[in-house]
């Protein structure tokens, strides 16, 4: 295929760690394969090149938290004839939208030596609260070969198989006992969706939630088989109140209270 | 005599002598596949000597709640079912079923040759091993045999093991699938153990077992053994944990108003953890997956699930998008539409679906509950 036929690949960057992106490049061995596929057209994090839209496909990390995000993510959708979301961040706020459960002017005023000159939203919000997103990949960080799946399916023009059934399913595929019923560990699973390949299960931990929450989460059955394990209002909240804190069936498990957040000297 | 099946040789091993049935298995290139202990819990692999059996182990099990306890004595089958079933070794998590290759313009398609490795299933239970009979019949006594179970399942040599110590999920005694295996075996052990005496009275069930038998050093069983063994067989079946009537109601004594059905649908997270661990559930969705070039693909079985929406996805949507509506499929099927489609209940009684549920739903107490007429409470503030 002639370079100029090949569609274009842009990968954009809100409020997050990178780790997702980084995620991409650490595609090694099926890097070149993308790149061989794909003309990767705008990507600040890997190459100084930077060709004018419209883009393919786009790939969009992190969250939108300030005023400038909010009109700079209307110009990627524009630009985009495809638009993925990539991680926790873009698909449910991210861990900065604990915010969201407190008072952002005091958090600025305990974070920072100036907040005058902090120009911030008073919440972290996911993508899909501002544009029409194609397709979210989740994950804190998202599984490389999930990315993969997703950029695969974009080129063959099919469905990815990305299954948005719980953690569980996967951990019992891997034939691993249950750390709940087992040891009584504490685990998400039930209510997470799977894309990790059950990764702390296996490793006898309970599950962390980092993918989200899985298609018809019951967090209030799970709310209330954590409490049996032992497990108080306080523990619970700090449990779902992490990378997607703000993702709707996680957000008020068990009271949205302001985060657990501590002024230093 | 419960269970015994007078075709076949009956003698008496001591451990030495299961140790040997174990090495002769192993001779003949066989992996043979018992009960292990491995993180904190009594599982399935391949093992090399009946030293490394789960010696002196129980297990606490109740609704979500699973624990190993010390027996205090030597036993090696003094526990129940085991977290995992044996569905894994015949029908695997996930089977590749075609490959294709894309070449200038042609594509060529392969069916691999389904693996089947040679191997034993020894210390199977007689739910587990009732289970087994039903997996026959979901794939290879219809129109279409499936070819991976097929291959896997010829050969399998079976010792099976009856259970003197159910536990407090265990109703195979009511669905009359055990504790004492009646036949599907090549070997059947009965564990004589107490005053002083650890023995296993082994039962041959096919000629193949017979041969084998006949190999160990052993003695003939006495009417005494058989009395013990009866005795035991007696005070297992009587001290299981849960019960339910094999009976099971009919489809149209199941109100589907029944505010049962609203309740167990806001306790179940939908996780599918019962039917993963159930020895029967065999539902599978196919993925087709695809290179980044473009020039290779594969298409892939993996178990799934009713409780996931994808499942009963069809163009449109999921047919079953309440959780209440998976639920309802899930029980209806096994216990009564089963019945309708193989013969047979889809139940066997081992329990798991109860123990590994982490909310610990019992579809003993579900199915009384849901047979008991009351007055539906309709849809009023229940999300389901
Ligand atoms: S360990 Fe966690 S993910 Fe695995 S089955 Fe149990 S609850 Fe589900
Ligand atoms: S019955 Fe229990 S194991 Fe089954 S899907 Fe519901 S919560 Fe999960
Ligand atoms: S439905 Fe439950 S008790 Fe019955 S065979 Fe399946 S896992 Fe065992």
């Amino acid at each position: 295929m002639s370079s100029d036929l090949k569609p274009s690949l842009a990968v954009w960057k809100f409020a997050s760690c990178d780790g997702c992106q980084l995620t991409l490049l650490d595609c090694e061995d099926e890097l070149l394969a993308v790149a061989d596929q794909l003309e990767i057209a705008y990507f600040p994090e890997a190459s100084s090149a930077m060709a004018a839209g419209p883009y393919d496909l786009s790939l969009v990390e992190g969250s939108i938290t300030t005023p400038h995000d909010v009109e700079r993510i209307q110009a990627v959708r524009r630009d985009s004839k495809f638009l993925v979301t990539i991680g926790a961040c873009a698909t449910s706020g991210g861990i900065q939208a604990l915010r969201n459960f407190g008072d952002v002017e005091e958090l600025m005023s305990i974070v920072y030596a100036s907040p005058a000159f902090v120009s911030t939203l008073e919440t972290s919000t996911p993508i899909s609260d501002h544009v029409q997103v194609d397709f979210e990949l989740r994950g804190c960080p998202i599984d490389r070969s999930q990315l993969l799946e997703v950029i695969g399916a974009y080129l063959a023009g099919r469905q990815p198989v990305i299954a948005s059934h719980s953690v569980c399913m996967e951990c019992k595929l891997k034939g691993n006992p249950c750390v709940m019923v087992a040891n009584g560990t504490p685990c998400l699973g039930p209510v997470t969706h799977a894309g990790c390949g059950a990764l702390c299960p296996t490793f006898n931990r309970g599950c962390y939630g980092c993918f989200g929450p899985a298609e018809t989460a019951n967090t209030d059955a799970m709310i209330a088989a954590l409490n049996a394990n032992g497990m108080g209002d306080d523990e619970v909240e700090r449990l779902f109140h992490t990378f997607n804190a703000w993702s709707r069936p996680f957000r008020s498990a068990p009271v949205p209270v302001a985060p657990p957040i501590r002024k230093t000297r | 005599m419960e269970g015994l099946n007078t075709v076949g040789l009956v003698e008496v091993l001591t451990l030495d002598g299961l140790d040997d049935v174990v090495r002769v298995l192993r001779d003949q290139g066989r992996k043979v596949i018992g009960p292990i202990v491995r993180d904190g819990v009594i599982t399935h692999d391949e093992f090399d000597s009946v030293s490394e059996l789960p010696h002196g182990w129980t297990e606490d099990q109740d609704g979500g709640r699973y624990r190993l306890v010390p027996t205090g004595t030597d036993e090696v089958f003094g526990f129940s079912s085991p977290s995992t079933s044996w569905k894994r070794y015949l029908y695997p998590e996930r089977t590749l079923l075609i490959r294709a290759r894309r070449d200038n313009g042609t594509v060529e398609v392969v069916q691999p040759q389904p693996d089947a490795p040679a191997v034993a299933f020894f210390g199977i239970r007689s739910c587990d091993l009732v289970a087994l009979g039903i997996l026959d019949r979901v794939f290879l006594d219809r129109e279409a045999t499936d070819p991976t179970y097929a291959a896997r399942r010829s050969d399998v040599f079976i010792v099976a093991a009856a259970c003197n110590r159910p536990g407090k999920t265990c109703f195979c005694a009511s669905m009359d699938t055990g504790p004492t295996p009646r036949s599907g075996f090549d070997l059947s052990v009965r564990e004589l153990h107490g005053d002083g005496r650890h023995e296993f009275l082994v039962e041959a069930g096919s000629e193949r077992g017979t041969e084998l038998l006949a190999t160990i050093a052993s003695r003939r069983a006495t009417t005494a053994d058989l009395d013990t063994a009866q005795a035991l067989h007696g005070r297992a079946a009587a001290s299981m944990g849960r019960r339910m009537d094999p009976q099971d109601p009919p489809l149209a004594a199941l109100d589907p108003d029944h505010p049962r059905w609203d309740d167990v649908a806001n306790r179940c997270l939908a996780c599918g953890n019962c039917t993963m661990v159930c020895p029967t559930c065999f539902c599978n969705a196919t993925e087709d997956s695809t290179n980044l070039t473009g020039t290779e693909a594969e298409r892939w079985r993996v178990w799934d699930s009713c409780f996931s929406i994808d499942f009963s996805h069809l163009h449109g949507g999921s047919v079953r998008s309440t959780v209440k509506s998976r639920y309802r499929q899930w029980l209806l099927h096994k216990l009564v539409t089963w019945h309708d489609q193989f013969d047979v209940s889809g139940c066997v009684g081992c329990g798991r679906c109860i123990t590994w549920c982490p909310v610990g739903i019992d579809l003993t107490a579900e199915i009384t509950a849901l047979a008991t007429p009351q007055q539906s409470a309709g849809r009023k503030g229940v999300p389901s």
